[in-house]
């Protein structure tokens, strides 16, 4: 597929060469060459900001965190905000147990919606407009989920509510929309007469799914799902409401207040002291490399995938 | 379906139906939880309607520790207007530049790259954004926006928008990072919609004569430009609802005021700002009432968008 795709002329003629032989006007081409240098200009805007963003996170944080080593990944958070370090393992931990519960609610109810849209429901009306739905769902505010769980999860149990498993719960709802697009787009790509094959020989449609379908799309339903994981690491507001506030190391996401790298990195932006903003930059730092970890590993499955498919 | 024609037998057809019913219900977890949003946020805001009625969403006084508290809407529906509004103005044109540029100008090997420049910007938290801005950018634009202040400030009409900076932390700040955080997600959607411009059409305008801004003009863009409203609009929604970035970077102060450089408020900002002290049932229920604003505000956009994004693309992928 890619291949025919490749060896179809995918430049057009050199537009350039055009110009020369057909002696379109001064002006036309300077119109060409202006539009072409802004949209170039945009390009060079956007690269410049990441760049730069990413330079000061890199060596802001990375002064704290080396200057920290190890205590940084080992040691709780400072109390005061005023003092320096020493660690940022309660945030490293509550934001690792958190995501994963978060993963464990959304990933297999994503699966399921997808495999429903795609295998079952198909065009029927309910399928469409599960669809329809499902990407609203994706562009309702991630603050608009924190504050849901808050009132349905959270106010009725009072401070008990308030614990990893409840910022799991906002994170989950975020991450639901974007598995079951990203693994209903997988399963599109499976071919037909796998399915079909499977019928052939006696297999029922849920044996199909289980055992031909979902392990055939499954390098792209885990580059979805991790991406979805990337994305719910790095959300702050979902947790404002619901994960209460913590400076000391709780794995236990059912018990007691927790805290992430992203509520860390908000807390101390807001602080005057140099020595909070450093820790900023460096849970920043820390939050990003993380980020950045799952989005190659998602990347290098879909590069599998899609080679694997042509 | 045609599995029926070997006849499983009644317990794997019941274990097969089971497993339909198991995804059905996988499905409509969405449904609920949209449908449960709805229904809880209003319950919690009725409260704050009760007191304040509609005067909520038209008086611009927020002062919740008064004496006689009054909870106020209108100033951070202004200031979320307006810092969607600047993000929008400035993403939009970046965005279909970066597109463009990725599918019309760029040499192939160029592509992969730039797409990925592209999605390492949505990669960045918003935190870190935000963090960014608050540290780093925030103090440096004070001296532009004196400058900018100095020249325009005096103009008649416009010289209203450019009034004095009190500090770096302004609506034209969060503006700013909200266009930068939106650009990845407008950019990804022109980018698949302008894909599907036939190669036919293109190659016909430059065997036209077409020069290649002419052919993005007069075939990509008109075959396109659904789908980029699309997009644009999805951008609008993130930016309304884009909460932690702005709040660190917006000043939070509830102003209405036609001078950009002002610190300003948003409905998502003062959420999450005030939460921590909201302790008063009235003000929690303020602050929530306020989630329901914007939920029914990026709502609205979203169902928008999703139609028009929904029907540009089929029908482009009719015609291609």
């Amino acid at each position: 597929m890619t291949a025919v795709l490749e060896a179809a002329p995918e430049r057009d003629p050199s537009a350039e060469l055009l110009d020369e032989l057909s002696g379109v006007s001064g002006r036309r081409r300077l119109k060409n060459v202006v539009m072409t240098a802004l949209m170039g200009l945009s390009v060079a805007i956007i690269a410049v900001v990441l760049v730069l963003v990413l330079i000061t996170v890199i060596s802001k944080g990375w002064s704290i965190v080396s200057g920290q080593f190890p205590k940084w990944f080992t040691k709780d958070i400072q109390l005061s905000p005023r003092r320096p370090g020493p660690g940022m393992k309660a945030a490293i931990v509550g934001t690792i147990v958190v995501t994963a519960t978060a993963t464990l609610i959304a990933v297999p109810l994503g699966i399921a919606g997808a495999v429903y849209l795609n295998e079952y429901g198909k065009r029927n009306l309910f399928a469409r407009i599960l669809r329809f739905f499902t990407s609203v769902m994706a562009g309702v505010p991630s603050i608009i989920m924190g504050l849901f769980i808050y009132v349905f999860w959270v106010v009725p149990r009072g401070v008990a509510g308030l614990n990893g498993f409840s910022g799991a719960l906002a994170l989950a709802c975020l991450m639901l929309p974007i598995v079951v697009r990203s693994t209903e787009e997988m399963l599109k790509l499976v071919p037909q007469n796998l399915r079909d094959a499977s019928y052939a020989l006696g297999a029922n449609s849920s044996r199909t799914t289980l055992t031909v379908v979902i392990p055939k799309a499954a390098p792209g339903i885990i580059s979805g799902a991790l991406l979805a994981i990337a994305r719910a690491a790095g959300e702050t507001a979902p947790l404002i409401f619901t994960i209460g506030a913590s400076k000391r190391t709780n794995w236990n996401v059912l018990d007691g207040t927790n805290t992430s790298l992203s509520l860390q990195i908000y807390g101390n932006a807001k602080e005057s002291f140099v020595n909070a903003q450093e820790r900023a930059w460096g849970a920043a730092l820390t939050l990003i490399v993380l980020a950045v970890l799952f989005t190659i590993a998602a990347r290098l499955l879909s590069a599998r995938i899609t080679r694997s498919s042509s | 379906m045609a599995l029926t024609l070997t006849d499983l037998g009644g317990k794997k057809q019941a274990a097969d139906r089971a497993f339909r019913g198991l995804t059905l219900a996988g499905g409509a977890t969405i449904l609920l939880i949209l449908a449960l949003i709805a229904y809880t946020i209003t319950n919690k805001s009725s409260l704050i309607f009760r007191t304040e009625g509609l005067q909520f969403f038209t008086q611009k006084r927020w002062a919740p520790s008064a004496g006689k508290p009054v909870y106020g809407a209108l100033s951070f529906i202004f200031g979320t207007a307006v810092t969607a509004t600047i993000a929008i103005l400035l993403a939009v044109p970046i965005s279909l530049g970066l597109a463009l540029f990725t599918t019309q100008v760029a040499p192939k090997w160029l592509k992969r790259p730039l797409v990925a420049l592209t999605d390492m910007v949505a990669v960045v938290p918003s935190v870190v954004f935000g963090l960014w801005g608050i540290i780093f950018l925030a103090p440096k634009l004070v001296g532009f926006y004196e400058n900018m202040h100095n020249w325009f400030g005096s103009w008649p009409v416009i010289g209203n928008l450019f009034g004095r900076a009190s500090a770096g932390r302004t609506f034209m700040t969060a503006g700013l990072i909200l266009a930068v955080m939106i650009t990845p997600i407008i950019t990804a959607i022109a980018r698949e919609v302008i894909e599907t411009t036939p190669q036919t059409d293109r190659d016909g305008a430059l065997a036209l004569g077409a020069t290649r801004w002419e052919m993005i003009t007069g075939a990509v863009i008109p075959h396109s430009a659904g789908g980029m409203v699309g997009g644009v609009m999805l951008g609008l929604g993130r930016a309304m609802g884009e909460t932690i970035a702005a709040a660190l970077v917006i000043g939070s102060s509830p102003v209405i005021t036609a001078n950009l450089f002002s610190a300003g408020d948003s409905l998502p900002s003062v959420i999450a700002f005030q939460w921590g002290e909201a302790t008063s049932d009235e003000k929690r229920s303020a602050l929530i009432a306020m989630g329901l604003t914007l939920f029914v505000l990026t709502l609205v956009v979203n169902f928008a968008a999703t139609a028009i994004v929904g029907r540009a693309m089929r029908r482009m992928q009719g015609m291609s």
